[in-house]
């Protein structure tokens, strides 16, 4: 589904991403590790499309198709979801209105009549009950007061509505309490499917108890260091991430 | 970055949609203006001596004035005497029913997309249609006559209630206020005329439809609302311009009166034709619109939606005399390629416990410039006052302009005003998190830009409200060509 | 324009002192201050004394205190002043190079002052013009002789002397310089002065500047400062204006900011007649910062106008600007800041903020924040309150046992201790905050060291 090949990356001229090597194929889960600042966030964020990253060299196709050659919607249009680390506010736009526009537009690009307004409500409302997203939220503005775990919540409610292909999810544990985290993990839990594949990007191990990954692999200094089966979490666990330190040398 | 910004660029560069002419007869009179042209204005207009001795006051009043240059404007040299001063669609604009109507008008309105007919009757507006400043069409006049509501043509208005047209006429714009209010007193030839009596809380929308449509004319047209004590009314106005090469002058009063207890809220849309996108043509629009809260606990609420002219001057304003009384302004101002926006509002505190708010939303793009202009004044008197105002100013790429002037003065101990300003570009951020979720840039400044003003479009009639939408969408995001 | 017949006798009195005592300015001037007069003279002879037609002095009519007869100070007077006995400040633990400036010039009984950095020049601006012309000539006008203000252009052909500092490169001048501008005359006076300070590349200095009278007369000061700070120098100003309620000045300032260079102002306004400041910040490279702070606390019939211009002319630069006012009685306070952008000074980080109390139905403030804002990638706002201090806090003090007197007081110092906290020379910070305190209290007449005689 997913192949990266020495994939190099860079912001204001500082190399983040150094030679990235990842194959993924339908239906897997793979988790990647890091510590801060070790390029994890960078990767989701060029998968998904964002313009201010410098590709240096390598390739990343996805479905048979050269991604970096799309646009950022028309990656969202074929199945690529990004669970944002830190959901941006967008005053004044409805979140029923966003995520309406967002699910016609993916329709459209299937070649699929838009939604009527009941369609589109009784799919809503299937939805909000999967990650127990508050009634009231899809009433107001787009993130727009939403308290971290709300958030949280709101990327995975969308990510139910617009059944992605490959979801990415940044971080997606972070500022959570355990209940919000199982909510969250559940909904993520409830969304697999043999064709759907999913990164998930975290810090800590602890969510990995909840989505369990078939995969693992450590990034550091913007390579990946180890790559192994789901045990490799709780070694790192164990061990933190100084003992990578070591081990990469 | 680059394919943003042409796609910004491709998204704000949408061509006006308004831009047609209407050919039905008008008759006019020569360029110039001289006493002998106000002269005829008003004695086509057969009007009573006293508006002809206002007419002729106030022209003598503008040839003394020098034309104002303090505004965030460029304006080019304008000649008037190369103006046409009155132009009317010929036939005598006095219809029974809408089939003694030029089809051509009708064809107008449903180009505009108003519904003059079946669809306003189910909205329940009665609509004044002001085309080249003379009055072609009031609807339900029978209706609101049954409560004892006036809505007619100003010129009719002079006819059937010279009184109440004595009154009140200049009683919040003298006719010295300023240059193009003095310009306007002395050669406007028609406009709306409404009067909601003592108690009555008028059923309806009033809505009158603004059109320049003669080549060469300018439109002074003159709106006079007066609500009596305990009494309410929202009126609506729109206006849109055809396309021409030349720019067309547009100098346009309005007066609210709002006595004890009245309250007035008074909405625009403004879409006269801004000009094409190298900056030729367009209208100029020099506008006074002032109301004055006459009455204790009386209230006037101005909302704007700004998208079109080539140059706006304009600073819808509210006198707060009445003890308790209160103003309001909110607005919505969009400039793009190379229209300029002058605009915004005065609150002057006289009454005790006056209270004020102001809400702008200025958006820039292309090579536009956008500024907000405010005067809060609270006189000694007007004690235990308050004012809050908010100005925030949104730019879309980086060759527009956004600037804010408020003027802030204060005379006593018990006042409270408080005013804050951001500028800020569209947020990165947002359009990316947009993409992410399959929703193309344009789109997604579309609904950026309709998300910042929102709280000010929410201020709008219902039918105003979804038109004024389309509008923001049509100036700033749609499909390109 | 049109100018009233009173405005041009006005104006004319200016113009005409100017033509007939024009070899007097020359004499004994350098050609660098002589060089301007002319087309100064014609600039001013333009618009006059502003009064409130005059855009930018809406709030300032300045035709009732230039129209005031004055003795015009147009040689150097010799004043009596003992220096060691009255005119220090005294700021405890506060240790400065003091140099005394009388009714606009140099006082020649000066103490040299030895024991400043090598290559340090402190003194008579007419001097160094004179002596050391090479110090002075890429420096003079260069901000000033752009302004269109006529007051700065009256200043500019009328100009002999003021205060100098030159700081060469990488020099940092620890110990703050302490200019005292004394008005001393038995009738009505009115002076000019120029002041000229260069701070070099990666220099650092401190200057305080204080404005007193020493006699109960009118007085009219019309007062320039041109600073230029250089590339990652770090420079602050500090102003305390205590003079009598007859004392009107015009302060105009002009600072230029090269890159990487950081700037603090900070003007306490405490007694005077019509004060009237004006600064403007030119932000000439980039990452340059300028921290500008002003507050004033007035009663009677004092007024003062702080006049604010930012112009960020390139990427990258930060200004912050904060300015209160507390109106007592009669007085009146008035506001203007602008914050020019650019186009293409993107990422311009400029922020404003005015707060005023009105004490009395009496007192009056005006305030007309302005942005003018031309690049899109920037973060800029302003803040104007016009209010009373927090009834809910002062209830929430008395409910605490504070009597209702002394809990506006402090209300009162919190309010403006906002402003004062920013002043980086510690006991001057506090020195401050005690001559708020007194001010606040109607204690204060003058600084205490001044008040003995």
């Amino acid at each position: 589904m997913l192949t990266i090949k020495n994939l190099r990356v860079a912001i204001e001229g500082k190399e983040i991403l150094k030679g990235i090597n990842l194959e993924i194929k339908a239906g897997e889960v793979h988790a990647i590790m890091g510590p801060n600042g070790s390029g994890k966030s960078t990767l989701g964020n060029v998968l998904a499309g964002k313009e201010e990253y410098e590709i240096l060299d390598g390739e990343v196709i996805y479905e048979g198709q050269d991604l970096l050659d799309l646009s950022a919607e028309d990656r969202a249009r074929m199945g690529v979801f990004l669970g944002f680390q830190y959901p941006v506010e967008i005053p004044g736009v409805p979140m029923v209105n966003f995520i309406k526009t967002s699910v016609n537009e993916m329709r459209k690009f299937k070649g699929l009549e838009p939604l009527t307004a009941g369609e589109f409500l009784k799919l809503m409302r299937e939805k909000k009950e999967l990650v127990h997203l508050d009634s009231q939220l899809t009433n107001r503005s787009v993130n727009e007061g939403f308290s971290g775990g709300e958030k949280k919540k709101n990327e995975i409610f969308q990510m139910a509505m617009l059944e992605p292909k490959l979801a990415i999810l940044d971080e997606t544990d972070s500022g959570l309490d355990i209940d919000a985290l199982r909510i969250v993990s559940d909904g993520v839990n409830a969304l697999k499917h043999p064709e759907r594949s999913t990164i998930v990007i975290t810090h800590y191990q602890r969510l990995l108890d909840y989505i369990v990954p078939d995969f693992v692999h450590v990034l550091y200094q913007g390579q990946i260091v180890k790559s192994a089966g789901k045990e490799l979490a709780l070694e790192l666990e164990e061990k933190g991430y100084d003992w990578l330190k070591n081990h990469s040398l | 970055m680059e394919e943003q910004d042409k796609i910004l660029h491709e998204v704000t560069s949408q061509e006006y949609k308004f831009g047609f002419v209407s050919d039905f007869e008008s008759e006019s009179i020569p360029k110039g203006l001289n006493e002998d042209v106000i002269r005829v204005i008003s004695a086509k207009k057969n009007e009573p001596e006293f508006m002809l001795q206002f007419r002729l006051d106030a022209y003598r009043k503008w040839l003394e004035m020098p034309m104002p240059d303090w505004a965030y404007l460029k304006i080019p040299p304008i000649d008037f005497q190369d103006i046409i001063y009155y132009s009317a669609p010929k036939t005598k604009p006095q219809y029974e029913s809408l089939d003694e109507v030029d089809p051509d008008l009708i064809e107008t309105f449903n180009k505009l997309g108003i519904p003059l007919e079946e669809q306003k009757v189910l909205a329940g507006v009665a609509v004044d249609a002001v085309i080249d400043s003379v009055s072609v069409k009031t609807t339900f006049k029978e209706t609101l006559a049954e409560k004892g509501i006036i809505f007619c043509s100003f010129s009719e208005a002079v006819q059937e209630h010279p009184d109440l047209i004595k009154k009140y006429l200049g009683m919040a714009v003298p006719t010295s206020d300023n240059f193009f209010a003095a310009l306007n007193s002395a050669v406007f030839s028609d406009g709306s005329f409404c009067y909601i009596p003592k108690g009555v809380r008028c059923p309806m929308e009033l809505s009158t439809y603004f059109r320049i449509n003669a080549a060469g004319t300018g439109q002074f047209e003159r709106t006079l609302i007066v609500a009596e004590d305990e009494s309410y009314v929202s009126y609506l106005e729109g206006c849109t311009a055809p396309m021409r090469d030349e720019n067309q002058l547009h100098a346009a009063v309005v007066e609210i009166i709002a006595l004890d207890r009245a309250e007035v809220k008074y909405s625009t849309v403004q879409n006269w034709y801004p000009g094409n996108k190298e900056g030729k043509g367009g209208v100029y629009n020099f506008v006074t619109k002032r109301g004055i809260c006459r009455g204790v606990s009386s209230k006037i609420s101005w909302t704007q939606v700004e998208t079109g002219s080539a140059i706006t001057w304009k600073y819808p304003s509210c006198i707060l005399m009445g003890d308790n009384s209160v103003g309001e302004f909110n607005s919505v101002a969009v400039t793009n390629n190379h229209q300029q926006a002058d605009t915004g509002t005065k609150m002057v505190h006289i009454g005790k416990n006056t209270k004020s708010t102001i809400i702008s939303k200025g958006i820039s793009a292309g090579v536009s410039n956008n500024a907000y202009r405010g005067l809060v004044k609270v006189l000694p008197g007007a004690v235990n006052s308050r004012n809050f105002s908010q100005c925030d100013s949104l730019l879309l790429g980086s060759t527009c302009g956004a600037h804010t002037f408020p003027y802030i003065e204060v005379g006593n101990k018990s006042s409270v005003v408080e005013h804050e300003a951001t500028t800020s570009k569209i947020g990165e951020d947002q359009i990316f998190y947009c993409n992410q979720r399959g929703i193309s840039t344009e789109d997604a400044i579309g609904m950026i830009v309709n998300g910042y003003a929102k709280e000010v479009l929410n201020k709008l009639p219902m039918e105003f409200a979804v038109e004024a939408q389309k509008l923001l969408a049509i100036s700033l995001e749609g499909s390109v060509g | 324009m049109t100018l009233t017949a009173n405005k041009v006798a006005l104006s004319e009195k200016y113009t005409e002192l100017f033509h007939a005592n024009r070899s007097l300015l020359d004499e004994g001037s350098s050609d660098l201050l002589n060089r301007m007069r002319e087309i100064a003279i014609k600039r001013f002879e333009k618009v006059g004394i502003p009064g409130f037609k005059n855009e930018n002095y809406k709030y300032t009519n300045l035709e009732r205190v230039f129209g005031k007869s004055f003795r015009h100070l147009l040689e150097y007077q010799p004043v009596d002043v003992d220096l060691n006995e009255a005119f220090r400040c005294d700021v405890p633990q506060l240790d400065t190079d003091v140099v005394l400036l009388v009714n606009g010039w140099y006082y020649a009984k000066n103490q040299p002052l030895n024991n400043l950095p090598k290559g340090v020049v402190v003194g008579s601006l007419k001097q160094v013009a004179n002596e050391q012309p090479e110090l002075v000539k890429d420096y003079l006008n260069r901000q000033a002789g752009l302004s269109d203000d006529p007051i700065v252009a009256l200043n500019t052909a009328f100009a002999q002397d003021g205060f100098f500092m030159y700081v060469p490169d990488q020099v940092v001048v620890e110990k703050p310089i302490q200019v005292i501008n004394l008005m001393r005359a038995e009738e009505p006076v009115f002076a000019t002065q120029r002041n000229l300070i260069i701070a070099g590349k990666n220099s650092q200095a401190k200057v305080i500047f204080c404005d007193h009278t020493m006699n109960p007369v009118d007085f009219l000061t019309n007062s320039v400062t041109e600073v230029f700070v250089g590339q990652d120098a770090v420079l602050d100003i500090y102003t305390i204006q205590n003079q009598n309620n007859q004392a009107n000045s015009v302060n105009s300032s002009f600072f230029r900011q090269e890159a990487n260079s950081n700037l603090l102002s900070s003007v306490a306004t405490l007694h005077g007649g019509l004060i009237r400041n004006n600064l403007k910040v030119e932000m000439a490279g980039e990452h340059a910062e300028a921290n500008l702070y002003g507050m004033s606390f007035t009663d009677k019939n004092q007024h003062v106008d702080n006049f604010t211009n930012i112009e960020h002319a390139v990427p990258n630069c930060l200004s912050n600007q904060v300015y209160k006012n507390v109106l007592d009685e009669d007085s009146v306070g008035a506001f203007t800041g602008r914050i020019h952008v650019v186009r293409d000074a993107q990422k311009t980080n400029a922020f404003q903020r005015n707060n005023n109390v009105l004490l009395t139905d009496s007192a009056k403030m005006n305030t007309k924040p302005q942005l003018i804002i031309d690049a899109d990638d920037v973060k800029c706002s302003h803040g104007a309150t016009i209010g009373q201090i927090d009834e809910e806090a002062l209830f929430y003090l008395r409910a605490r046992c504070i009597g209702e007197a002394d809990a506006r007081m402090m209300l009162m110092n919190a309010f403006a201790h906002e402003v004062v906290q920013n002043i980086r020379v510690e006991p001057l910070r506090d020195r401050i905050d005690e001559l708020v305190e007194k001010r606040l209290r109607g204690e204060l007449a003058r600084c205490h060291a001044c008040d003995k005689n």
